[in-house]
């Protein structure tokens, strides 16, 4: 039964995870940026659900729409000032250049909320399904998570702009020739990438406390479930989200949950060596 | 010893040496401190260089080098009680031989690819460290102060982990000239330029990937032991951190990467910048943020960093650069 | 020849008695003395670094408006800080410890916030001969390395969480198992060893002994582990972890006989978490219902120093519109502690200092403080006691912070948990 209530809980936050993770590897899949402001634009999805709960009284639900609007802005943005011009340089420049707007909104961030922890005080209670206990935020934000993906995967496949993300994603020089304009797409994908950590962001500020430092894990772990899923494929990183969390509910009953993080690196280090194209291994 | 007739030597060289005669002559406490930060990160983003500037492989966790060496030579130190110098030198060595192990598996990865996969091991190498009783666990090793006595009190014993950090950062900067004017440091250039064409021109790639990546995490250990030891103590979360990993990188970018001076003029700018804005009561409040947005007009505007800047510039100048 | 000598020694002496008079017409000279120190501003440590900030101020504020303190030479000090921001990080705590001394000349030092960072500041402190004053130092190491210039305000972390047991035999004496969940960092670790090994000495059964990373947010692992007739849950780290654990506990419905965590419980911000803080207990180093008082101090025959608890709380809520924590109380006393040694010296002399802090046996609106003076723990804080405050409802359903324990302090009874219905 234990083992039961782990995995379920687990799975339950794995998608969060997923959606995050989503995020990272749709902008690593188009443009091939290791998107290291990643984690606090998670962390402000988190302040922007607390600020409108909190001052507006808006439903932290509701807010998520919001959000994901402001993460949409916010990316085009980061796009525009820092990513663009670096975009076509190596590796070490966009990483660099998405690091210093990580330090950025640290430092502005510390300095408008400092690192005190901040809580939505917005309980549903929890649901009873015989022995097992589960926090109906959890439960909610597993389906919200899920709708956003299904959104993302509409309009990637259903409408043109969608369509031509797809297409530069998978040749920029012939998506080019095509006449799809190229740096618009990439804005937009970017956007895109940054709304999802914001969502995460938010529905995670649903049931635990954070601070402006919290995005930091998520960013990491996003980075393990992108190559658990393979880089660059969406859908392999929302099932890598689960299995993320599906272990991090599961090794736990078995040792010490201090060891939880050693394995998931080493799960993470093993698969980028033996099947770098990730264990779904869709694309390479 | 073509070197010694090159000022591209000397530059780098004389500035460490008179640097620190300096310190020694001034003897005065606030300024060795400052210069003990300044200095090691010179020997991080210096030994970083080596694989990141010649290889062209971006470590993004090379730091855990600094926290597996660091804590090894702190490990002899207080469980052996062996001397400050020797210990820091296994610390090097055991930091160096990992680096062997991992570099064989890790190094065939490529691109992102590698840059994710290091920070894998420096996320999973802290979080075994905090479960490994040897090290301590979770709270780490500490010294007695009584250690200090052995030096004739702590001041004599902060001049002389001083002293050593020096010279270890001499040599550093040394050993990365002495690489990069190598036949072994060509093929490194060339890898890094084109590493499927240097293979079939004959560059033993993974040998020499290997032994790079050796080299610059000998370093890391050494200078981790020697900054633990000032310390007394060391903790999981001082030794593997993320964000001085990616400093280290930032520094290495801001001199220049692939270049022998630019490393140790991008650490002074970066550590002295953000040192005075730390103590500047102006930016207190902003002092990351500006850092950030100095960092990002540097990678967006000058991505070749100061020295490399300047030899594409004034192309008398890559004589005398290097 | 011998006239003229006299008449310029005679000169002389009126010049000298002049000037001397000139001297004593005027206020005798305020020496300053700068008080040095490290704060977590940013970083992780940023609220309780914020907080003994703001008690450190609002003592040395006091003090010089009461007119400083007096030395055995008549002249007076007077106090102002200097004070760099660590971001939570080792980095360059010894750099800046360097520079206050140096540069910024402070007389005497007040440790970083946390075990870590005041172990490295420690050394230079020594180098320097300067005395250190730790709050936020709880871990008992740092005073068996062999410092010998370092005092501690705070109860250590052997003595930190031990009362929770003692509670738990109050309200249920059948009870038998213990889980324990703590932080896996010096501070946390320290404590749950020692709650550990006395919790075993009294008979008990520690069913789970697991530690969790900083940063820290998913709980649920380790609350599926818990037996299901857990009798108590103790441990819990730093703030944003342990009151996401209370947080998580609740959502779970585990309601144990006695739930203690270390050091969010006492802050006034737990509140926050609504329904999941009723019950829990904290420890605390000070609260603003404490009851010492100069009464209290004479029945033990010490000597009060200082104000008393309400000044302190108004005058705290006063400048800083919050309730003083006890990271706030530790700011003020470690300033407090400074002021009492340097006027019973009648010196700012270290030595002269530091006999007069080893000396020390007194009361103050933050309870007793004396330091152990032998070698092997100097410094340690071996006076003052744990706090123990419990979360409770009032009739009117409100969420107030009450104290529980030690008998003599409580202004409730402890409660058990309320199950859930």
């Amino acid at each position: 039964m234990q083992l039961l209530t782990s995995l379920i809980d687990g799975l339950l936050i794995g998608f969060v995870y997923g959606v995050a993770a989503v995020g990272l590897t749709l902008i690593w899949g188009v443009m091939s940026v290791i998107n290291l402001s990643h984690g606090p634009v998670m962390a402000l999805g988190m302040f922007s659900t607390y600020l409108l709960f909190t001052n507006l009284g808006v439903n932290p639900y509701l807010a998520l729409i919001a959000v994901a609007v402001f993460g949409l802005v916010l990316g085009l943005v980061i796009y525009a000032v820092a990513v663009h011009r670096v975009i076509s340089a190596p590796h070490l420049s966009s990483l660099l250049a998405t690091f210093a707007v990580n330090m950025i909104i640290i430092g502005i961030g510390t300095a408008v909320f400092s690192t005190s922890p901040h809580n939505i005080d917005f309980s549903l209670g929890s649901i009873y399904l015989g022995p097992i206990i589960l926090p109906a935020a959890r439960l909610l934000a597993a389906v919200a998570a899920i709708l956003f993906t299904v959104l993302l995967y509409l309009f990637l496949y259903f409408t043109r702009p969608g369509k031509a993300i797809r297409a530069v994603a998978n040749n920029r020089m012939a998506a080019e020739l095509m006449g799809i304009p190229s740096a618009q797409v990439l804005a937009l994908s970017f956007g895109i990438g940054t709304a999802l950590a914001a969502v995460a962001g938010g529905l995670i500020a649903t049931f635990f406390p954070f601070t402006i430092l919290s995005g930091g894990p998520y960013e990491l772990k996003s980075f393990v479930i992108c190559v658990l899923g393979g880089l660059g494929n969406p859908l392999g990183a929302l099932l890598g989200g689960l299995l993320l969390g599906g272990l991090e509910g599961l090794i736990p009953t078995f040792m010490p949950v201090s060891w939880v993080p050693v394995l998931e690196f080493g799960l993470f280090i093993l698969v980028l060596l033996v099947k770098p194209s990730g264990l779904l291994g869709a694309k390479t | 010893m073509k070197a010694l007739q090159r000022f591209g030597f000397w530059l780098p060289v004389l500035f460490i040496l008179i640097w620190g005669l300096y310190i020694l002559t001034v003897r005065q406490d606030s300024a060795r401190e400052q210069a003990f930060t300044l200095l090691m990160f010179v020997g991080l983003a210096s030994s970083l260089n080596i694989l990141l500037g010649y290889t062209g492989y971006v470590s993004f966790g090379h730091i855990v080098f600094f926290g597996l060496g660091g804590y090894s030579g702190f490990y002899f130190l207080s469980a052996h009680n062996l001397p400050l110098l020797l210990s820091a030198l296994l610390g090097g060595v055991v930091s160096a031989i990992l680096a062997g192990l991992i570099g064989l598996a890790v190094l065939r990865l490529r691109g992102a690819y590698f840059a994710l996969a290091t920070i894998g091991v420096n996320e999973a190498a802290r979080a075994f460290v905090s479960n490994f009783e040897p090290f301590g666990g979770a709270t780490g090793l500490f010294v007695n102060y009584s250690v200090y006595q052995g030096f004739g009190g702590p001041g004599p014993a902060l001049w002389r982990t001083f002293i050593y950090l020096w010279l270890i950062v001499l040599i550093t900067v040394i050993i990365s000239y002495v690489i990069k004017n190598s036949r072994f440091g060509l093929g490194l250039l060339a890898i890094r330029e084109d590493e499927d064409a240097a293979m079939v021109m004959g560059v033993k790639a993974p040998r020499a990937k290997t032994l790079a990546f050796m080299f610059s995490a000998f370093f890391p250990g050494v200078i981790g032991t020697l900054y633990f030891f000032k310390n007394g103590n060391v903790e999981p979360g001082d030794a593997f951190s993320l964000h001085m990993s990616i400093e280290m990188l930032v520094m290495v970018m801001l001199g220049g990467m692939g270049t022998v001076f630019g490393p140790v003029i991008g650490a002074v700018a970066y550590q002295g910048l953000r040192g005075f804005l730390l103590t500047s009561p102006l930016f207190k409040n902003l002092h990351l943020a500006i850092a950030g947005v100095f960092l990002l007009l540097i990678v967006l505007f000058v991505p070749a960093g100061a020295i490399g800047w300047l030899r594409e510039r004034f192309l008398k100048l890559r004589k005398v650069l290097e | 020849m011998k006239g003229k000598g006299t008449v310029m020694m005679a000169l002389a002496a009126v010049l000298c008695l002049v000037l001397a008079g000139s001297v004593q017409a005027q206020a005798p000279a305020a020496k300053n003395v700068v008080i040095g120190f490290t704060a977590s501003q940013t970083g992780k440590l940023n609220v309780e670094g914020m907080r003994q900030i703001n008690g450190l101020n609002l003592w040395m504020e006091r003090v010089n408006a009461a007119g400083g303190v007096k030395l055995a030479d008549g002249s007076v000090v007077k106090f102002t800080s200097k004070f760099y921001d660590d971001e939570s990080n080792k980095g360059r705590v010894q750099e800046f410890y360097t520079k206050l001394i140096n540069d910024d000349k402070a007389n005497f030092l007040v440790s970083p916030y946390s075990s870590g960072l005041t172990d490295a500041a420690a050394v230079i402190a020594q180098q320097n001969n300067r005395i250190m004053i730790t709050a936020g130092a709880a871990s008992d190491s740092t005073y068996k390395k062999g410092f010998t210039l370092v005092y501690q305000t705070y109860t250590p972390a052997s003595r930190y969480l031990t009362g929770a047991v003692d509670i738990l035999a109050k309200l249920d004496p059948k009870a038998k198992k213990i889980a324990i969940v703590h932080e896996k960092d010096k501070f946390s670790t320290d404590v749950v060893n020692d709650l550990k090994q006395y919790a075993e000495g009294k008979g008990y059964q520690i069913v789970l002994f697991e530690g969790y990373d900083a940063g820290t947010t998913d709980f649920a692992p380790f609350i599926n582990k818990f037996p299901k007739d857990v009798d108590a849950i103790m441990g819990g780290g730093h703030f944003a972890d342990t009151s996401t654990f209370a947080k998580q506990l609740h959502e779970k419905g585990i309601k144990p006989t006695v739930v203690a965590l270390l050091v969010a419980p006492p802050e006034p911000k737990f509140a926050e978490l609504g329904e999941a803080a009723v019950g829990i207990i904290g420890a605390s180093q000070w609260e603003p219902a404490a009851k010492y008082s100069p009464e209290a101090a004479k029945a033990k025959n010490l000597e009060w120093f200082g104000p008393t608890v309400a000044e302190f709380v108004e005058a705290y809520t006063k400048k800083f519109n919050e309730e003083p924590s006890y990271h706030s109380a530790g700011g003020f006393v470690a300033g407090l502690l400074i002021e009492k040694a340097i006027a019973k010296a009648g010196s700012i002399d270290t030595e002269k200092v530091k006999a007069a802090l080893d000396a020390m046996d007194i009361m103050t609106f933050y309870g007793h403080l004396k330091f152990d003076n032998t070698p092997a723990a100097h410094g340690l804080q071996v006076g003052h006691d744990m706090i123990y405050i419990q979360w409770q409802k009032d009739p009117k359903g409100a969420l107030v912070k009450e104290v529980v324990w030690p008998e003599e302090a409580k202004t409730k009874d402890v409660i058990p948990m309320p199950k859930k219905k």
